[in-house]
């Protein structure tokens, strides 16, 4: 742990002060957005949708916002840095996946929901079963989520601010989530947008920067980069080719195809991503929304390209190196450093520091997303719809909402501590193994199966959770092998990784047989309602005047 | 609307009941309209074939980093190699679908969907 820290906490004391002032900054203006927004709450609608009232370009910068996580920023530049050609994977189909939300999802959902994914659900289906198990799955994926984020943050802004020592670490964790729980009790779905539209917006131009003066440094020559790369990295032409990280063997090749399948269908179902679709006035919205996304996410995964590669040129990223001991994590960081002039130059200060401030912002922003997701989850499917029955007043519910932000802050932070010293890092390709298996069945089957009825849509989203839950606590990633999550003692059976391959098509079997097995027709009724409702936007729910 | 919406407590409960009644005519009204039937197959028939595309396009790229790794390893200019390539291609396709779905979506749905729309509130007071 401690070699981990050594590169950036050696800097000079003036940068430090100046990365510093800048992670300031950033807090300084994100707790002013959320001050201003909280002005503003005053419905449910304001709290959980925003108003609904932000443009599709507004809403698709949140949306890249709340979907480029630190993970995506560091962790996807570092391996490629590492690993070469097989580090960009995973951003192919991060982008592909986008498609789907697209053509199937993001439209019909704004036009048939109202503030949480088990309100499209429980438009045709008994309320209570329907609500509890999508709420159980939005919170267990969220907080999946939200853990991985959480104790990468410690790690992460440890070694940005030079901070060593556990205890430190600790209290960086303890500081994201206080943010975090600030952010969603008091600015809710507005102070959350906004807080990540601004992280959009300066990790964009932070990239464009750094992107700009690495491919100077090779005369905007894309060849001449790999070139570079390639030969530094020492592995020669292999580093440009598939296979230094994925696929070695026959159970490396089908878990990555496993993994690809989560990653194209997992986006489409994750709530964070799907309660995002709320905040715009009608559907015309929310389908820009996802081509402001698509565009941004993917110029951003190609800019990691320029950034991985370069880092992989000009950095050294050899066994006992700096960059190799932080996973990978810390390669754009010190790669601005390079291209703004090197180690000790002013400009190289700067850049540092700035990098270092926008993964902070990346961190904060997507903390605070997830956070508001399960809240509203909470108070909204299961307090108000599944506890109350529905007897609540507006005001109330907003209450619940924000004392369940505190909880599942508290509990987050609670969990990430002691997860400090584990190999967590496959939790974000299990929240997307989950939302591909539990919550894109049941949403496309009731958005496109008339006969689809409630015990399908238990039995799919309970059964998508469950397989893959349990599948991955008896793969190597939890025990068995050296870099398990728990490592003296091994009681894996399942050899791979990524559960997809088969939790995937479980949950959509599981959706036919539970449906079947229901005979419940009833939620046929109102399946006309529901098409019409989600094709032409009659009757959807109308963005508030204020 | 119905359902879920917010209402002001002591609202009658029998012109509750007459508006969820109104609505839910409305709702038939517009689902056996001609318009919604032709709506729903202009939809099917965009998302449906270039869904299956999109698919098959990803999961032959995710089989080719795989199973045919000297054909991805093949150099075309400089060190850029067939792998890179395709990779990137599945970027150009991304950015091409969303496009092309935009401008589908604006010419040959959203008008039929706002006539649908307007009929809807017409028949809701009926």
């Amino acid at each position: 742990m401690t070699s981990l820290l050594v590169p950036l906490a050696d800097a000079e004391p003036g940068n430090q002060a100046l990365t510093i002032s800048l992670f300031t900054a950033v807090v300084a203006i994100t707790l002013y957005i959320t001050w201003w927004a909280s002005r503003q709450n005053k419905t449910t609608a304001d709290y959980y949708a925003g108003g609904r009232n932000f443009s599709g370009s507004q809403n698709g910068l949140a949306v890249a916002g709340d979907y480029m996580s630190a993970a995506s920023f560091l962790g996807i530049s570092g391996q490629i840095a590492l690993y070469g050609y097989d580090g960009f994977l995973y951003s192919i189909g991060f982008l592909v996946a986008w498609l789907v939300a697209l053509l199937l999802v993001a439209e019909l959902l704004r036009n048939s929901g109202r503030f949480t994914m088990a309100d499209q659900l429980a438009f045709r289906m008994r309320q209570r079963p329907v609500r509890t198990a999508a709420a159980t799955s939005t919170i267990v994926v969220s907080i999946f989520y939200l853990l991985a984020q959480m104790v990468g943050a410690g790690t992460l802004v440890g070694l940005l601010l030079g901070v060593t020592g556990d205890t430190l670490k600790a209290g960086v964790i303890v500081l994201v989530g206080a943010l975090m729980i600030i952010y969603v009790t008091i600015g809710g779905m507005r102070g959350t947008t906004w807080v990540q539209i601004v992280k959009a917006v300066l990790l964009m131009s932070g990239t464009l920067v750094i992107t700009f003066l690495v491919l100077l440094k090779f005369h905007f020559n894309p060849s001449e980069l790999l070139g570079a790369a390639a030969e530094k990295s020492g592995k020669g032409e292999a580093f440009l080719q598939p296979g230094l990280l994925y696929g070695k063997d026959l159970v490396g090749q089908i878990d990555f195809l496993s993994l690809g399948l989560a990653l194209v269908l997992g986006t489409a179902g994750l709530p964070h991503i799907l309660i995002r679709f709320y905040t715009v006035p009608d559907s015309r919205a929310a389908r820009r929304s996802v081509q402001w996304a698509i565009g941004l996410i993917g110029a951003f995964y190609l800019m990691t390209l320029a950034l991985g590669f370069g880092a992989a040129a000009l950095l050294d990223t050899g066994k006992d190196s700096a960059v190799a001991a932080s996973k990978g994590n810390t390669a754009s960081v010190l790669l601005a450093e390079v291209v703004g002039g090197g180690s000790g130059s002013i400009g190289g200060a700067i850049l540092l520091a700035l990098i270092a401030a926008v993964a902070f912002a990346t961190i904060l922003a997507v903390v605070a997303g997830l956070t508001l997701t399960s809240a509203s989850s909470f108070a909204h499917d299961l307090y108000v719809n599944v506890i109350a029955k529905g007897k609540v007043t507006e005001k109330e519910e907003i209450r619940v909402a924000r004392f369940a932000a505190i909880g599942i802050g508290a509990i987050s932070i609670g969990l990430a501590i002691p997860a400090q010293k584990l190999n967590i890092a496959f939790l974000v390709a299990l929240a997307f193994a989950v939302a591909a298996s539990a919550n894109l069945p049941a949403l496309l089957y009731n958005l496109f199966w008339k006969r689809f009825n409630t015990s399908g849509a238990v039995w799919s989203i309970y059964g998508g959770l469950i397989s893959a839950v349990v599948l991955v606590i008896f793969s190597p990633v939890v025990s068995g092998s050296p870099t398990s999550m728990i490592t003296d003692a091994d009681f894996s059976w399942f050899p791979l990784s990524n559960p997809g391959i088969v939790s995937i098509p479980l949950g959509f079997l599981l959706g036919v047989v539970g449906t079947y097995l229901g005979r419940d027709k009833s939620s046929a009724n109102r399946y006309n309602e529901l098409s019409v409702r989600a094709l032409t936007g009659a009757g959807a729910e109308v963005a508030s005047k204020h | 609307m119905h359902l879920f919406a917010f209402r002001p407590k002591g609202a009658v409960q029998m012109s509750e009941e007459v508006v969820h009644d109104r609505e839910a005519r409305a709702y038939e009204a517009v689902h056996e309209a001609r318009d919604f039937q032709e709506l729903k197959r202009r939809y099917k028939n965009f998302v449906v074939p270039w869904t299956i595309a999109f698919m098959t396009w990803y999961l032959l790229y995710v089989a080719c980093c795989n199973w045919a790794r000297d054909f991805m390893s093949h150099q075309v200019i400089g060190h850029i190699n067939v792998a890179l390539i395709f990779g990137l291609l599945q970027f150009v396709s991304t950015f091409m679908i969303a496009a092309l779905y935009g401008r589908f979506a604006n010419r040959r749905l959203d008008p039929l969907a706002s006539g649908l729309n307007a009929k809807y509130k017409r028949e809701r007071r009926r």
